[in-house]
């Protein structure tokens, strides 16, 4: 196959090229340039945008002995993925742009262009086990990122490679350092690449700017402050609320939801944060099976942890999950994916977009 | 391999190839005193005689630096520091980078008021907008930097008459001739700019190696402090053997220019029309090339730059590359991202169709077989890339 290779510039992409390589294919590297103004010699930033990480790609694919090409994204990336994720914020929900940016990026205007070019595939360095059209979490629990996959279409999966989602974090860094790509010992990349700092509320002030509302405690409706916008909370957030008084009980309270258009942030104490029921849509089935009634399955909503066993039902475009145990702060524009558990790396059902928790 | 991109880097020539290894071998730091100073001092001095015999220049009006880059910096920056009191520079819209980013500089960094002067749809400036810009404070100009040709589309400037505008109001006059040497008549003291920076490796020299023209009667200001070796103007130790290379290879470019440019316009000519008829809606970017411009042709003769309307550039360019044919999409680099060339959008290119333009740059090894590789890839490659264009704005 000809299989196009996105190239971060870390140490996933690059043990995934080669392993394409190693496969047969014929690869060519690509590093998507995504930043419109991309940051020169940084330090402590670990993007996916740097000048730096496209010089890592660019060795990586010298050592591969493929060839490399910059291709620019910038654009489509800041109206696909930066505005959402600024007017979902706005909106008072909490996106998850890495999700966006592998729906609209990655597998949609990087694959289509491939596509168009000749090329077979897309291979990215995900955590995710992808055979015979399956979608399924990685070996490596602690590194999975099949969450953020979640809401590829089949037709997007079908031309979609994750070689590295079989082996652990370890035994890749190991591997690159085997196959003397440089990258080997690079660190992971935790923060929202175009959020160097990691400093999300003082981005989200930037774009918004004020919008103030009041903190208003959710079981005795007191008001118990103000604050500059929607945007600077998430739902289960328990710091940076700039409450200067302790709950009466000296519980220590938590944002339970937000208002967005009359700027009202609810808190209160943790055992509000648990939902029993979960109403999403925007639904998408990455092996094309709508659920069929009430199923069994182990239900996620957000990247990392908040699992548990759950039912759920899809009827009428909308999907309802029904956790069994006790998930907190469960945030509306979250993707809440589902799983059926196997022994050979639990199955994506599908993935769907929260709209609405209820206690 | 079908190597299309001449005017990024061209092979060195034999002879240059030769010169360099022969001198690499030798030892001598031409500031030393002794017998093998002198050696390598003397074959700096006859390689400084014969680059200002090919170009027109007095010996001492030849400065070698480390590049094209480093001369252009010097020239702009050197001579706008020199003429304090005078904060106007001057510059083409479609300068290289090296000047470009060099004015810039002094606009942020020295309160320097920068003017881009306008460009035709060719890509070429007119003595008249020269005049004009100039006019509006001759007194405040600190210097006018316009290139000899453009290395983008090819178009070549009346440099006489941009001068000879200059001189009339007394303002230093510098001219980008990276391009123009060895495929133009390159004539510094008849087509009379005050500076003029030349480059080894696009002439078949070796890289790192470059010099500036300096007349001997423009101040400049040193960019680097040390051993004042080049007129106190240009300090570090010099790269002989580059040097010496790089002498041989603007001889040879030089002496052999009339014929070779003669090749190569009619291999350009039949490059142009062979893609034109492979691909209809191409669209040929710069002059035509069909006039005279101060004793030579009104194009770069080795230049081809096209816009393939619905294509990105970097498909294009990747596409190309598969099948082993080089070439540029003409365009700065910032981490390796194209950009829309400021050369194409200064010529008022819509910058949707910017993106979607190659040059073909032809030189000394270039075939006629070279040419029937490209017409015979071109016409699949922009399909390719149409529908992939296409692709991009599907959801977009």
């Amino acid at each position: 196959m000809r299989v196009l290779a996105a190239m971060s510039g870390g140490v996933d992409s690059a043990v995934a090229a080669a392993r394409a390589v190693d496969a047969g294919h014929d690869v060519t590297g690509v590093h998507l340039a995504l930043s419109a103004k991309p940051g020169t010699l940084r330090t402590g930033s670990r993007g996916c945008c740097t000048v730096e990480d496209a010089h890592d790609a660019r060795r990586a694919a010298d050592i591969l002995g493929i060839p490399f090409y910059v291709w620019d994204f910038a654009e489509r990336f800041t109206e696909e993925v930066i505005e959402d994720f600024v007017a979902e914020y706005a909106a008072g929900r909490t996106p998850n742009p890495c999700l966006k940016c592998n729906e609209r990026i990655k597998f949609e205007a990087l694959l289509d262009k491939a596509i168009a070019l000749g090329f077979d595939a897309v291979c990215t360095g995900h955590y995710a086990r992808l055979a015979d059209g399956t979608l399924r979490r990685a070996k490596d629990a602690g590194k999975d990122q099949s969450y953020v996959l979640a809401s590829l279409t089949p037709e997007q999966l079908r031309h979609a490679m994750f070689p590295v989602g079989d082996t652990t974090k370890d035994d890749i860094r190991a591997e690159a350092a085997a196959r003397d790509l440089a990258v080997a010992d690079k660190p992971d990349s935790y923060d929202i690449c175009f959020i160097p700092d990691g400093d999300t509320r003082a981005f989200l002030e930037s774009r918004i700017g004020s919008r103030p509302g009041q903190l208003v405690d959710a079981e005795s409706g007191a008001v118990l402050g103000v604050h500059t916008g929607v945007h600077g909370f998430t739902v289960g957030q328990r710091h940076g609320l700039g409450i200067d008084r302790p709950a009466p009980d000296g519980r220590p309270r938590y944002v339970l939801s937000l208002e967005p258009v009359d700027g009202t942030v609810r808190v209160g104490p943790a055992d509000r944060l648990s939902v029993r029921e979960i109403v999403a849509d925007r639904a998408v089935w990455p092996h094309n099976r709508p659920l069929d009634g009430v199923v069994e399955c182990v239900a996620q909503v957000r990247a990392h942890g908040g699992t548990s066993p759950a039912t759920a039902e899809f009827r009428d475009g909308t999907l309802t999950v029904r956790p069994q145990a006790q998930l907190r702060g469960v945030a509306p524009g979250q993707a809440v994916v589902l799983y059926r558990p196997d022994a050979d790396g639990d199955v994506v059902l599908g993935s769907a977009t929260i709209r609405a928790t209820s206690a | 391999m079908t190597y299309l991109d001449h005017a990024a880097t061209t092979p060195m020539l034999p002879e240059a190839v030769t010169a360099l290894t022969n001198a690499l071998s030798t030892v001598g730091n031409a500031s030393s005193l002794h017998t093998s100073g002198r050696r390598a001092r003397r074959a700096v001095e006859e390689a400084r005689e014969s680059i200002a015999a090919s170009l027109g220049a007095r010996p001492s009006e030849v400065v070698f630096t480390s590049g094209g880059t480093e001369a252009d910096n010097l020239a702009v920056k050197g001579v706008h520091w020199a003429r304090k009191g005078r904060n106007r520079v001057l510059v083409s819209a479609i300068e290289h980078h090296a000047v470009l980013d060099a004015a810039d500089w002094l606009r942020e960094h020295a309160g320097a008021d920068v003017t881009f002067l306008e460009v035709d749809d060719f890509g070429r400036v007119h003595a008249d907008t020269l005049r004009a810009a100039i006019a509006e404070d001759p007194d405040a100009v600190s210097l006018v930097s316009v290139m000899w040709a453009n290395n983008e589309v090819g178009t070549v400037n009346p440099v006489r008459e941009l001068a000879e505008t200059c001189a009339e109001f007394g303002v230093p006059f510098h001219t980008d001739a990276v391009q123009a040497v060895g495929a133009l008549p390159v004539d510094f003291a008849a087509a009379g700019p005050n500076a003029m920076t030349v480059s080894g490796h696009k002439v078949g020299g070796p890289y790192g190696v470059g010099a500036l023209l300096l007349g001997r009667d423009v101040p400049c200001v040193p960019l680097a402090h040390g051993g004042g070796q080049e007129r106190e103007v240009r300090s570090g130790t010099l790269d002989v053997p580059a040097i010496i290379a790089m002498a041989e290879a603007v001889r040879v470019a030089v002496d052999e220019r009339e014929a070779r440019a003669r090749k190569l316009a009619d291999l350009r000519d039949d490059l142009v029309r062979r893609v034109r008829a492979a691909v209809p809606s191409a669209i040929y970017n710069g002059d035509p090339g069909h006039t005279a411009m101060d004793g030579g042709p009104s194009r770069l003769p080795g230049n081809a730059h096209f816009t393939f309307p619905g294509c990105e550039g970097d498909s294009l360019l990747m596409l190309l590359d598969a099948r082993g044919i080089e070439c540029s999409t003409g365009s700065a680099c910032t981490a390796g991202v194209a950009q829309p060339s400021h050369v194409l959008l200064g010529m008022g290119v819509d910058p949707k169709l910017a993106r979607g333009s190659l040059r073909f740059s032809l030189g000394h090894t270039s075939t006629r077989q070279d040419v029937d590789a490209l017409v015979a890839a071109i016409g699949p490659v922009v399909e390719r890339a149409q529908s992939a264009g296409l692709a991009g704005l599907r959801r977009g």
